[in-house]
């Protein structure tokens, strides 16, 4: 029978949910790496067994953990995050350069192909993969590299690569995006990038169209159409359909259109969800109404999805890493919370139900549907 | 022997439950215990120290009979109670909260 296995990352440690089919009941595992910031979870689409974790604490560094059996046991790996040559500098916050230092991991994306194949997103940004399972990590260079690195300057929550999207149509094909640097593609496994931020309006920065500097949150993409992106940036929900050549926002009717998630349908590639939260200074959902927001035809309009989510005094915020999508007949939906709360929608968004209330803060949400 | 007491987070990366003891060819110096315990155990790498400059992670320290040590050359001797294995070598955590 399928189920379902979410990989959950927070600010204390890992949890596994697990639940057949019918996503009713649920089998809570953890805290593995209690104490621990577990930044990102991922597993393997070609040995779902194998899953890597990126678990980080500012005292002890950086520890990538592998499991070859589905998160019933761990083993550490390779941490080395060597940047490759010498880094250089990118813009600090006042704008003075800035050496490159490695800080952590934010997002693992495990190849499409090959279960040893992995890549990793760090802190400050740069693209990693490792050939060999995690053991050792070789940087990317050719992204920092290409032109416009030492101009990249931190977000809030510093300069991290925290999406990597994969084209399942074509293996050189990679996306990234930094915050806040903005979104890049590679066409030649990596080697060569290229910023793809045209159609971007970004009001703080000094240039608003500028080639980089754009406080991108998210990107998202289904694996059937990857030629159309979609992204929540600092402010706007943007889309585009060249494989991000031109980007024009589909913010719509949003309440705001602040936010961090962003993610496509399982089976409906013009279905697309976020969570609007209130502002870049109050991060929590206006008028403290958690809702999900649903558009089904790409963008511009938007229906709130409330049954099931806290309608009042709800403040949590929901970070970018946060929501994920099961391949399920009737997809399911998943998010969690600062506040520690994990929501599941088994009828994609039309109704939620909390499977966990009172975990740490939650970092990341990442969904594997078994069979 | 030289005696180890690390923080909970690393004796459980490291599985270990209590000290760690170690026997070491040559003189005990921070560097050479160092060497020793991340020879024994390869996870711990980087989560003291840096693997290329070896530099101490800044939020621990390396205390030896009720002294800091943090500040000591790398290559310094080693108290000689911690030598002998009477008394044991911390690595320390930085306290943080409220």
């Amino acid at each position: 029978m399928s189920g379902v296995r979410i990989l959950v990352g927070t600010r204390k440690g890992a949890f596994l949910l697990t639940a057949d089919g019918r996503r009713e009941k649920w089998e809570v595992s953890g805290p593995h790496f209690g104490g621990w910031e577990i930044y990102h979870m991922k597993a393997s689409p070609v040995d779902p067994n194998r899953i890597y974790a990126s678990q980080s604490s500012g005292w002890f560094g950086q520890v990538i953990q592998r499991s070859n059996d589905g998160g019933k046991t761990w083993e550490p790996v390779g941490n080395k995050f060597a940047y490759d040559g010498v880094p250089g500098t990118h813009q600090w916050y006042d704008g003075t350069p800035h050496p490159w230092e490695f800080k952590r991991v934010w997002h693992l994306e495990p190849s499409l192909t090959d279960a040893d194949t992995v890549y990793a997103g760090v802190e400050d940004a740069a693209l990693f993969h490792s050939r060999d399972g995690g053991q050792s990590w070789q940087e990317l260079a050719g992204l920092r590299g290409h032109g416009s690195g030492s101009r990249w300057q931190p977000g809030a929550g510093g300069l991290g690569l925290h999406t990597i999207l994969l084209d399942a149509s074509d293996p050189r094909r990679i996306f990234i995006a930094i915050s806040a640097a903005g979104a890049f593609r590679t066409n030649d496994g990596g080697q060569t990038w290229q910023p793809i931020n045209r159609g971007l309006r970004s009001q703080y920065i000094p240039d608003p169209t500028a080639e980089v500097g754009h406080c991108v949150h998210r990107i998202a993409m289904h694996r059937s159409r990857p030629d159309v992106l979609f992204m929540q940036k600092h402010w706007d929900v943007m889309r585009t359909d060249d494989a991000g050549e031109s980007w024009h926002e589909v913010s719509g009717n949003l309440p705001t259109d602040f936010g961090f998630v962003i993610d496509v349908h399982a089976h409906e590639p013009d279905t697309i969800y976020v969570v609007p939260i209130k502002s870049d200074s109050e991060h929590y959902p206006p008028e403290g109404k958690l809702r999900v927001y649903r558009s089904r035809t790409g963008g511009h309009d938007w229906e709130p999805l409330t049954k099931g989510l806290p309608q009042q005094d709800c403040y949590i915020n929901v970070l970018r890493d946060a929501m994920a999508v099961d391949a399920l007949d009737e997809c399911g939906v998943y998010f969690g919370t600062t506040g520690g709360q994990v929501y599941a929608s088994a009828d994609a968004g039309n109704s939620w139900a909390p499977i966990v209330r009172d975990l740490p803060a939650v970092l990341s949400v990442e969904v594997q549907t078994l069979s | 022997m030289i005696r180890i007491v690390l923080p909970l987070h690393l004796r459980t990366l490291a599985r270990v439950g209590g000290e760690v003891k170690l026997h070491l060819e040559g003189p005990a110096t921070q560097r050479s215990v160092l060497d020793a315990l991340e020879a024994r155990y390869p996870m711990l790498r980087g989560t003291i120290r840096d693997q290329d400059t070896h530099k101490r992670r800044p939020f621990l320290r390396f205390f030896a009979c009720e002294e800091d040590l943090s500040h000591d050359p790398p290559e310094a001797p080693l108290p000689a109670a911690v030598i002998s294995g009477a008394e044991p070598f911390f690595v320390v955590g930085a306290i943080a909260g409220g």
